[in-house]
């Protein structure tokens, strides 16, 4: 194997964990603040996809597009916690799983509705389409460098949003004392919306930067979702870094499963059976690694409660 | 507001009383749907040992329904095949063996995923059984002995000594036999000094660990119960459809178990039958008239979460004592 294909899958597994980062950021907050499990939250995901394609299609601005999704998740998600998730912040878990499961039917079947049962394409920008030759004679997909660069910048950014900014403040109190906060004069109820919101737009803006390299369609939000469900049982919910560490780790486990763990097995099988067993293996590779941390660390590599 | 137990009661003969009518009419589709209704009802009714007795969330039953439908399917394929399985073991289209290989099965398979998950409590809980649930499926899909992503067709039905499992209504009566068993279990175990103590482990472990008990080995055997349950209705399930796919083992398949049981009412004895026949008897009417009939669904879904707690039982049979 050369090290060149090794470069590129490793660069290949960055790109999917800096995507897998931008939709387990936005969980990771909404249950750092408000204690709530949103499983329609891949369904942001593919509102953020499809409003891209759409005004993608209309305009042929990809600028636009990417605004168009964020605008979108953003707007969607204000919508459904304004009418929903408000009333379940105080509910248990189950309630939660429930009503963000019957949202999950609701979003998906309504976008067939409107969009219909065949896929939508998102084109990538001319600008940002072909290879981009890198150091070392690596010929790689300038998209895929620049969603790694986007996903790098909005880590960042959401690290400064945190940590610098007055909303930050309230961020981070809220995720450590609700009533508190609520005490000091800061109105509770505006907080969540934009929580909320913000985390929609990073759904939406990850759906959009992803429908244009896979097809966008009905169902494409969950098995992202579950993955980023994976991101933060291994890097601790409520945590931000721990969101980015899992992404990666999720990311480079998937991707350097499939291309190692078949000449792995090849070393002691023969290669037909090799090839099976390897690729079946790396289906779940990331499943494994949730188990390890699981068992080495009950709440995570950087969560602090339980 | 009608005692539970009525209630309870009539529901037995409403879905005895359907297929026996469909019989009737000569409508085998209806006898069909009856029949999955409750074998769709007795995976509810494992789930809902973990669930309501236990109050353990998981996302993740679909494992085991799964599980459950492809050691029918792996037994019947080799039996319809003729191709020993390893150590010279024959395949079989008896469904005693079947049932027992499912109940197994899963069992083993729930035992090592609540050993795993156990270790944590509420949203990680939900999460890490929903995480397992998909590393089913994809090994599922990326074995390709069984079929892969195709699934196994099995071309006739197993059979059962003394029935014709081909006959709709004979089939129907196996299905209805194993779901009131599995409900007679389900009460007699909340009754029973370890059902108690489960319930207790759900109100309060610490108490529950002061009194000498583990919360984690009486929620574990619930888990192992429960997911015992749930294969054995995936082997049903997969004889109903002479077929196994990965679809068994899909996360939405998870989210609809919990879904009977909150349409029913969450820790009801009937719960998840009223969930199971109020879902099929929507598929099949609503999803003639619209095929966005799963907007209706979530509609609804979500008013009973807001609006009606108790689910149906509890707007028809009050309060829970």
């Amino acid at each position: 194997m050369s090290l060149i294909l090794l470069i590129e899958q490793v660069l290949n597994g960055l790109q999917f964990g800096v995507t897998l980062f931008l939709m387990a950021a936005g969980l990771t907050l909404v249950f750092g603040v408000m204690g709530l499990i949103n499983l329609a939250h891949g369904s942001l995901f593919m509102v953020g996809a499809f409003a891209a394609a759409a005004v993608a299609g209309a305009t042929g601005s990809f600028v636009l597009a990417l605004g168009a999704a964020l605008a979108a998740a953003a707007a969607a998600g204000a919508l459904v916690e304004v009418l929903v998730i408000r009333r379940l912040y105080a509910r248990d878990h189950l309630d939660q799983v429930l009503a963000t499961f019957a949202l999950i039917l609701i979003f998906s079947e309504g976008t067939r509705w409107v969009f219909g049962s065949f896929p939508l394409y998102l084109n990538i920008p001319a600008a940002l389409s072909g290879p981009i030759s890198l150091p070392g004679g690596i010929e790689y997909s300038t998209y895929r460098l620049f969603l790694i660069g986007v996903g790098i910048a909005v880590a960042i950014g959401l690290g400064l949003l945190i940590t610098r900014t007055r909303l930050g403040i309230q961020i981070r109190a809220g995720e450590s004392d609700r009533e508190m906060i609520a005490a000091l004069g800061i109105d509770i109820s505006r907080l969540y919306t934009i929580v909320f919101a913000l985390g929609a737009a990073l759904a939406g803006l990850a759906g959009a930067l992803v429908g244009a390299i896979q097809s966008v369609q009905v169902g494409m939000g969950e098995p992202v979702l579950i993955l980023a469900f994976v991101v933060i049982v291994i890097g601790g919910i409520g945590s931000i870094k721990g969101a980015l560490v899992g992404a990666v780790l999720v990311g480079l486990t998937d991707t350097l499963g499939k291309l190692l763990l078949p000449g792995v097995f090849a070393l002691f099988m023969p290669a037909s059976s090799a090839a099976t067993v390897g690729s079946a293996l790396a289906s779940m590779a990331i499943y494994i690694l949730m188990a390890a941390v699981l068992i080495w660390r009950p709440t995570g590599l950087f969560g602090v409660r339980a | 507001m009608i005692p539970e137990r009525w209630l309870n009661a009539a529901l037995t003969l409403g879905l005895l009383a359907v297929p026996l009518w469909a019989l009737w009419a000569d409508e085998p589709f209806t006898i069909t749907l009856a029949t999955k209704v409750a074998i769709l009802a007795l995976a509810g009714v494992g789930l809902n040992i973990a669930l309501g007795i236990g109050g353990l969330v998981s996302l993740g039953h679909a494992a085991f329904f799964g599980v459950g439908g492809y050691a029918m399917g792996i037994l019947a394929h080799h039996a319809q095949t003729f191709q020993p399985m390893i150590w010279g073991l024959e395949g079989t289209k008896s469904m005693p063996i079947i049932w027992l290989t499912a109940l197994v099965s899963s069992g083993l398979a729930a035992l090592a995923i609540g050993a795993l998950t156990l270790r944590t409590s509420g949203v990680y809980f939900i999460m890490i059984t929903l995480a397992f649930g998909q590393m089913f499926y994809y090994f599922a899909i990326s074995w390709p002995a069984y079929g892969g992503e195709d699934g196994l067709s099995i071309y006739v039905r197993n059979g059962f000594p003394g029935l014709n499992t081909l006959d709709p209504i004979q089939f129907f009566a196996i299905a209805f036999t194993a779901l009131m068993l599995a409900l007679f279990l389900h009460a007699r175990l909340k009754a029973s000094p370890f059902g108690l103590a489960l319930n207790a482990a759900r109100q309060s472990p610490d108490r529950v660990e002061t009194v000498g008990l583990s919360p984690f080995r009486l929620r574990l055997l619930a888990f192992v119960i429960s997911g015992a349950i749930t294969g054995l209705a995936g082997a049903l399930f997969a004889d109903l459809n002479r077929f196994v796919s990965p679809t068994m083992f899909s996360w939405q398949l998870s989210g609809e178990l919990i879904v009977f049981l909150l349409i029913g009412g969450v820790a009801r004895l009937y719960g998840p039958v009223v969930g199971a026949a109020v879902f099929i008897f929507l598929e099949h009417h609503l999803g003639g008239i619209s095929e966005f009939w799963q907007i209706g669904l979530g509609v609804l879904l979500l008013l009973i979460v807001l609006f009606a707690r108790g689910g149906l039982i509890g707007l028809v049979a009050g309060e829970k004592r």
